[in-house]
């Protein structure tokens, strides 16, 4: 691996001090003292987050007003109209679309590249990977005046990106199709693979609270996310929204840390 | 105890004709959701089998499930209690009291070692060593092991012995706990239900006697004939539901054409149980056909699960009144001023640098 990196003589990444630059591998180390410019997020990362982002939209919206229905509407007999049945409808819809886009996440996850894991796995017993979350949170407190680069998540993000979508999906997808299987009915398919968690937590009611507590979870996740995506995108030394569309995260100065 | 008299003995007996005997077992049959063939077959049972022994306790329970019960219309809990089972002991239908009473209670228990039905209505308290509930002189969880120790089964009536009901809601002082938990060593069906409906009550005896085991149980032990759907999925009201037309205040235009319920916290969607189909009273109504709706009686904790008018109930965790959207909103409110006020402070730390560094330059 270290001998496609010695076009630079002073990069071979075995003697570089030990920089804090986020999951880099020897790989990107080279790449960072050769271009500005690393491919992090390959086509079925960037495709899952924006179906992922645009379902959870979707889903947080009519979600809200499946707790909380809209005004009463009289546009025809009861008979020709559907519209809570629709709100429904498109809120079951995003959710078998959320659902699916995660197993394809977590089966790019497998096949992809060393970022694409980087979701899944938190190196919480790597001391290293610690102080990069305070030096981060420093950053974010204003107590540090220059950031570091980092190729993948910074680790702050990705500790937050695992409790909301590692977690939080699963969280959302069990719960969901729990509270879906009660209309498809005892013995449906749905009912087989998750009626158990009603009788788990005993009351369906009690698994709807559950449902928009973690609800909650992921829209204050979105709020912070977009948020810094933007802050970072421009206080930072790395590009960051166009990363997500283009794959590739590009950096402002030459700068080896 | 060798002829023990067999249904139809019975209800012969009581100057009941062939003619209604069969229109009774029909009926029955239907009440079960059998087709006609299972007719002569309730037939065939109810003239050739002896009357199943049944012990019915009370532990700490309002008797609403009794009540309930004796007011079934098919079949007639006449029907049941003096032809189909052979209640030996319910202390509140009984017509003996004090030491008669229990002395046909140790008699039966003796009697039909291994072959009678456990019926219990209530639940026992263990708090204080049962002291909370006393049947007899003796504490009721007592009673309980003692009649559960010999039984075929045992069916739990009603809320308060599937689930605890309202004794059993938080903080719970006398720890009144579903009989499941106290007898683990019996097959336990529930009929869940604050009461459960009549019919149901009386259609699982009818099940269990014409063939002679358990009726198909769902996950959480209960019939499932009787509660394998929502009050939901069967609600006259559904349309209005699907089409998004509810009823927004009480005694409001919508209310008297009849809308859904679902704004006003009723509990159908979440409800396993028999009400919009078989109804109560014959079949004359249901909550929701009355206009209230569903309040969830026949689910585990429904005490617990906030105000009985709210459909996104609220989470005692937090305080008083507040559910999972509004504890939501408020903490979107608090982490977007906190977004809002980085932004800002951001944006000042940027202008200061900047001044900074002309001043420098200059």
């Amino acid at each position: 691996m270290s001998d496609q990196v010695t076009s630079a003589p002073s990069a071979d990444p075995s003697d570089a001090p030990q920089v804090l630059t986020g999951d880099a591998t020897a790989e990107d180390l080279g790449s960072l003292r050769r271009r500005t410019s690393v491919y992090v997020y390959e086509a079925p990362v960037r495709l899952w987050h924006w179906i992922n982002a645009a379902a959870i939209l979707v889903l947080c919206i009519t979600g809200w007003f499946i707790g909380s229905p809209p005004p009463s509407m009289q546009i025809a007999e009861a008979t020709h109209q559907f519209v809570f049945g629709y709100i429904r409808f498109a809120h079951f819809a995003a959710g078998m679309i959320l659902t699916v886009g995660f197993f394809g996440r977590m089966y790019w996850a497998l096949v992809g590249n060393h970022h694409s894991k980087q979701l899944f796995m938190l190196p919480l017993w790597d001391k290293h990977w610690w102080s990069e979350v305070f030096f981060e949170l420093r950053w974010y407190l204003f107590m540090e005046s220059e950031p570091k680069k980092y190729v993948g998540h910074n680790p702050l993000a990705q500790a937050a990106m695992f409790i909301a979508m590692t977690l939080g999906l699963p969280f959302m997808i069990l719960t969901g199709f729990a509270l879906y299987s009660e209309g498809a009915g005892q013995g449906s398919f749905y009912d087989t693979m998750f009626g158990w968690v009603l009788t788990w937590v005993g009351n369906s009611q009690a698994v709807h609270s559950l449902h928009h507590i973690g609800m909650w979870v992921i829209v204050l996740f979105m709020i912070v996310h977009i948020y810094l995506a933007i802050r970072e995108d421009i206080m930072s030394r790395q590009s960051m929204v166009s990363t997500m569309i283009s794959g590739h995260r590009s950096f402002k100065d030459d700068r080896p840390d | 105890m060798s002829q023990i008299e067999t249904f139809y003995d019975v209800m012969r007996r009581q100057g009941i004709t062939r003619r209604s005997f069969m229109k009774y077992c029909s009926l029955t049959a239907a009440a079960l959701g059998l087709s006609p063939s299972f007719v002569p077959k309730i037939a065939h049972a109810m003239e050739t089998k002896p009357r199943t022994p049944v012990i019915w306790v009370h532990g700490l329970e309002c008797t609403c499930c009794s009540e309930s019960f004796i007011r079934s219309a098919h079949p007639l809990a006449k029907d049941v209690v003096l032809s189909m089972i052979s209640l030996d002991y319910d202390d509140t239908l009984m017509a003996a009291a004090g030491h008669a009473a229990e002395a046909a209670f140790e008699e039966t228990i003796q009697k039909y070692k291994g072959n009678y039905i456990l019926a219990v209505e209530g639940n026992p308290p263990l708090n204080e060593d049962g002291m909370f509930c006393i049947s007899g002189g003796k504490p009721f969880v007592e009673k309980l092991k003692h009649a559960a120790k010999d039984a075929k089964a045992v069916i739990s009536w009603g809320a308060c012995a599937s689930y605890g009901c309202v004794q059993a809601a938080k903080p719970n002082p006398t720890q009144a706990t579903p009989v499941h938990k106290v007898i683990t060593d019996k097959p336990i069906i529930k009929v869940p239900g604050c009461p459960p409906i009549a019919e149901v009550m009386t259609g699982v005896i009818t099940y269990m006697l014409t063939f002679d085991r358990m009726p198909e149980l769902d996950r959480q032990g209960r019939p499932a004939m009787f509660y394998g759907q929502r009050i939901h999925d069967k609600c006259y009201r559904r349309p209005h539901f699907d089409a998004g037309q509810f009823v927004e205040a009480w005694d409001d235009e919508n209310a008297r054409k009849g809308y859904c319920l679902y704004k006003m916290g009723c509990k159908g969607p979440t409800t396993y149980n028999a009400c919009s189909t078989m109804r109560w009273n014959d079949g004359v109504s249901f909550p929701i056909q009355s206009g209230h709706g569903c309040i969830g009686c026949s689910e585990d904790g429904f005490w617990d699960q906030g105000s009985f008018y709210d459909r996104v109930t609220d989470l005692t965790q937090f305080g008083v009144e507040a559910n999972a959207d509004k504890i939501g909103l408020t903490a979107a409110g608090a982490v977007g001023a906190g977004v809002a006020a980085h932004a800002a402070i951001t944006a000042l730390k940027a202008a200061q640098k900047k001044t900074q560094s002309t001043k420098e330059e200059a």
